[in-house]
């Protein structure tokens, strides 16, 4: 069953046919936003993560049609945000696979929650996994980020 | 990819949803209702279930509430486990749903997905068996209210037309003292080896467990060897001889290895309920 549908991405109205099966992650590939990963499909990497209405959501897991009339931001929306800036001050990648999901989720946690203490930083980031193991890196980027808010 | 196509629907009444249910099935469709997807897209995925059409639950309001009131609290089953999380208003509940999948997951499962699901661990469920709570469920007769004890028996017995609308429970539980444990094989976001929920009403333990049989469950017989004035060990002891099932051997522990971190959760949890006097 197809379906013409209007979906807000990155501030934009974008007009396409899905599948009504078809995943958030199939739609943004599809449109050419391939910033969104395909890693293990099945929930546990988060590579696949974007936001809808501002919330880190894993793009493999929701259906597009979901998403119609809701707000969705990719990597490809972001520019030149502080979380970025300190992904690349931190060295917080290797291979940059994972990057992208791992930025949407800092993204919204250091906007969405400026005050996060240890263990809200360790929730949220539990759900990405980083093959090459910059973890350490990662969290110094958020951290870096959170000081920079605080100030 | 999902190999098959389906329709999905979002109603925005619970009449509209059973009759679509109904009109869906007549058509000679195979329909499910749906919360957060995140089961039904990835067993889906694998070819291990099959609709052609999903009812979309997210937009009714009854199952999107989240009421406190000095007599009851009222959980929407549309809710997210991260809402639920925030909310912090039964913590009990709050310990054992920051316990399910990770952060991200969790700000799409819902709490009707995770106790109707098909993923037999349905930790959320256990704070509610707890609590004795009660259920609204909608279906074809339509909508009910019934003691979670009536419904819930290793799973959730719904027929195919009827779907959790709210789970509620009596104000006095959140308020009494409580303990939730989960040990994984490896790691902070997994399914468990073994959970247990515990809490104290008038001096006396109740215990809910996941991971320990292939569903969760309540005992209480289980209940009443805990809380026999006997030794500790012999009391745990006691208790896992009257277990409902075998336990769980499998890939992730086998039996003999979750007897362990059983017997090991177990004393933890009482230590903590009962303090010194354990
Ligand atoms: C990465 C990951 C990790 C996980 N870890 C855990 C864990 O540690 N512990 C644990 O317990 N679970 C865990 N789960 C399982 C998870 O909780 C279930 O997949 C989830 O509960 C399904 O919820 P959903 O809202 O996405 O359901 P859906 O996929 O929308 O639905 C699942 C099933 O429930 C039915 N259903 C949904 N809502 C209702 C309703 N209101 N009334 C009647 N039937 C309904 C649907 O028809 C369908 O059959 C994990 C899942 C993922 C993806
Ligand atoms: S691809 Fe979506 S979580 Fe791994
Ligand atoms: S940088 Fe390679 S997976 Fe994270």
């Amino acid at each position: 069953m197809k379906s013409e549908v209007i979906l807000h991405i990155n501030g934009e109205q974008r007009s396409t046919v899905i599948r009504q099966a078809d995943t958030l992650l199939v739609v943004l590939r599809h449109l050419e936003l391939t910033g969104a990963k395909p890693g293990c499909l099945n929930g546990d990497c988060g590579a696949c993560t974007v936001l809808v209405n501002d919330t880190p959501i894993k793009s493999c897991m929701m259906l597009a049609i979901e998403t119609v009339g809701q707000e969705i931001t990719t990597i490809e929306g972001l520019h030149d945000t502080a979380i970025q800036r300190a992904f690349v001050e931190q060295f917080a990648f290797q291979c940059g696979y994972c990057t992208p999901g791992f930025v949407m989720n800092a993204y919204a946690l250091t906007t969405q929650k400026p005050d996060a203490d240890e263990e809200t930083i360790r929730k949220w980031l539990e759900s990405n996994i980083c093959r090459c193991t910059s973890y350490q890196e990662i969290e110094q980027a958020v951290r870096s980020v959170l000081v920079q808010k605080k100030r | 990819m999902i190999p098959f196509d389906v329709a999905y629907y979002r109603p925005s009444t619970i009449e509209e949803a059973v009759q679509l249910f109904s009109s869906l099935e007549a058509e000679g469709k195979r329909p499910l209702y749906y919360g957060g997807g995140t089961e039904f897209i990835t067993l889906a995925r694998l070819g291990r279930t099959f609709a052609d059409a999903v009812i979309d639950l997210k937009s009714l309001p009854e199952c999107r509430i989240l009421s406190v009131t000095a007599h009851e609290l009222t959980f929407g089953a549309a809710l997210s486990l991260s809402t639920i999380e925030e909310a912090n208003s039964f913590p009990l509940l709050t310990k054992a749903v920051r316990e399910i999948a990770d952060r991200t997951a969790r700000n799409q499962i819902t709490l009707g997905g995770n106790i109707c699901g098909r993923i037999f661990y349905h930790e959320a469920v256990l704070p509610f068996l707890l609590a004795d709570s009660r259920v609204v469920i909608a279906g074809k007769e339509g909508i009910s209210e019934q003691s979670i004890h009536e419904v819930f028996e290793q799973y959730m017995r719904l027929s195919p037309s009827q779907f959790l609308v709210q789970v509620k429970i009596d104000a006095v539980y959140n308020k009494l003292p409580y303990v939730h444990t989960k040990r994984r094989q490896q790691g902070n976001t997994g399914y468990p080896l073994v959970t247990v929920a515990a809490l104290k009403k008038d001096e006396k333990l109740r215990v809910a467990f996941s991971g320990v049989c292939p569903f969760p469950f309540r005992s209480l017989e289980v209940e009443e060897r805990l809380n026999r004035k006997l030794p500790l060990d012999v009391r745990i002891a006691n208790a896992i001889e009257a277990l409902p099932s075998p336990v769980l051997d499998d890939i992730e522990g086998s039996a003999n290895y979750r007897l362990f971190v059983l017997r090991h959760a177990l004393l933890d949890v009482i230590t903590a309920l009962e303090g010194e006097s354990a």
